[in-house]
């Protein structure tokens, strides 16, 4: 055979290889981050919250990142909830994880977002991945994307390397769905105004919290008759 | 002789370059093996990543390996005295060479990212244009006449 083709055939095999190894090891999810842990414990995190420690409602959310309709309240319906009731301090947002079992990477993504809120930067990873949530419909291997996403939101990539590989924060996403299973919760979103579980027949608006606001505080200021 | 070997063994490096890219953005293998810049997930994420519907590494696939096709058909001993070949293969590094130019613009001025493996490309496919220019104004190979078949002469 001539040398040539030789040359040519060792430098395929060789190359080929390569490209094997470097998928093989590409990382993927790591299975620390997408799977559930082995064991649960409380850490005694409760959650991200956006508004006033001293609103006078609190809406817990149980979330899953994979979730179309999440994505449609977060990207659609929360943004106008802050501007009138958060912002405004009458109502303080709490997010807790509730990832579905039939969603491949949300508790992927949701550990994402636990990685990036270890720096600080829970709420722009949340409005990245919600943001792109294309990631969501193709079923592919999101790591890559949500590394990119993490960059975006402001997240020191090493950091969240480590964060990611070592699966950090699955037992506290793990805590937080046992914790949404004995409040019955059985869909996302699912809301709770301090404590109480919200039914709705459609997705709420701004309007609806407004409402569920607006009556929590005007029974608050109801003087209590005398005895 | 010695640019279409060239030639192909460039286009076959960038073949597994284009492949490793195009199964990444098929979603096999995970997070791309590029260094802590993230320059390649910016770029791989980004709206240029596809083009006409498909990876733009997809084109890159079928690029080197036609490059890499037309260069062993090049090197046949049949073949190896044909200047058209020199043609084709120039014809082929140049589209690659142009739509190179392209990307690396688009990484540059409108991604603001460089991936290291669409540079890796992009100086494999330099290169093979390069070459293959030059094995255009290379004089043609000369085929002994003594071991070319001999014409049919004149019956006596």
């Amino acid at each position: 055979m001539n040398r040539f083709y030789v040359v040519l055939t060792v430098v395929a095999v060789v190359l080929g290889i390569t490209v094997f190894m470097l998928l093989r090891t590409g990382g993927g999810a790591p299975a620390a981050a997408a799977g559930p842990p082995p064991t649960v414990a409380d850490d005694g995190f409760r959650g991200y919250s956006l508004g006033q420690a001293s609103a006078p409602v609190e809406i817990t959310e149980y979330l899953d990142f994979e979730c179309p309709v999440c994505a449609t309240f977060a990207t659609v319906q929360l943004p106008t909830i802050k501007e009138q009731l958060i912002n405004t301090g009458r109502v303080r947002w709490k997010f807790r994880d509730y990832p579905l079992p039939i969603h491949k990477y949300s508790r992927f993504a949701a550990h994402a977002a636990q990685c990036a809120g270890a720096q600080g930067r829970y709420f722009e990873m949340q409005d990245q991945l919600f943001a792109h949530h294309q990631w969501a419909q193709t079923g592919k291997d999101p790591s890559s994307l949500f590394r990119s996403l993490a960059q975006a939101a402001g997240v020191d990539l090493n950091a969240y390397d480590a964060c990611m590989q070592a699966g950090r924060y699955a037992q506290r996403i793990e805590y937080s769905r046992k914790e949404g299973d004995s409040l019955r919760v059985d869909g996302t979103p699912t809301f709770f105004a301090n404590g109480k579980k919200l039914d709705f027949r459609r997705l709420p608006g701004s309007d609806d919290f407004k409402a569920i606001a607006d009556s929590i505080i005007a029974h608050a200021r109801t003087p209590k008759p005398r005895s | 002789m010695r640019h279409r070997q060239a030639i192909a063994l460039l286009a076959l490096v960038g073949l597994f370059v284009a492949l490793y890219l195009w199964l990444h953005a098929l979603g096999f293998g995970g997070a791309i093996k590029c260094g802590a810049s993230g320059g390649c997930e910016t770029v791989q994420t980004s709206q240029w990543a596809v083009f006409l519907g498909m990876p733009v590494a997809f084109y890159g696939v079928v690029g080197y390996l036609a490059l890499l096709v037309v260069a062993l058909a090049a090197l046949r001993p049949t073949a190896l005295a044909q200047r058209r070949w020199n043609s084709l293969l120039a014809a082929l590094a140049s589209v690659g060479f142009l739509f190179t130019i392209y990307l690396t613009y688009l990484e540059l001025f409108v991604i603001h990212a460089l991936c290291r493996w669409c540079v890796g490309s992009a100086v494999i496919v330099t290169l093979t244009w390069i070459v293959s220019l030059l094995s255009l104004r290379s004089p043609g190979i000369r085929t002994d006449p003594a071991a070319s078949p001999q014409q049919p002469g004149p019956r006596v």
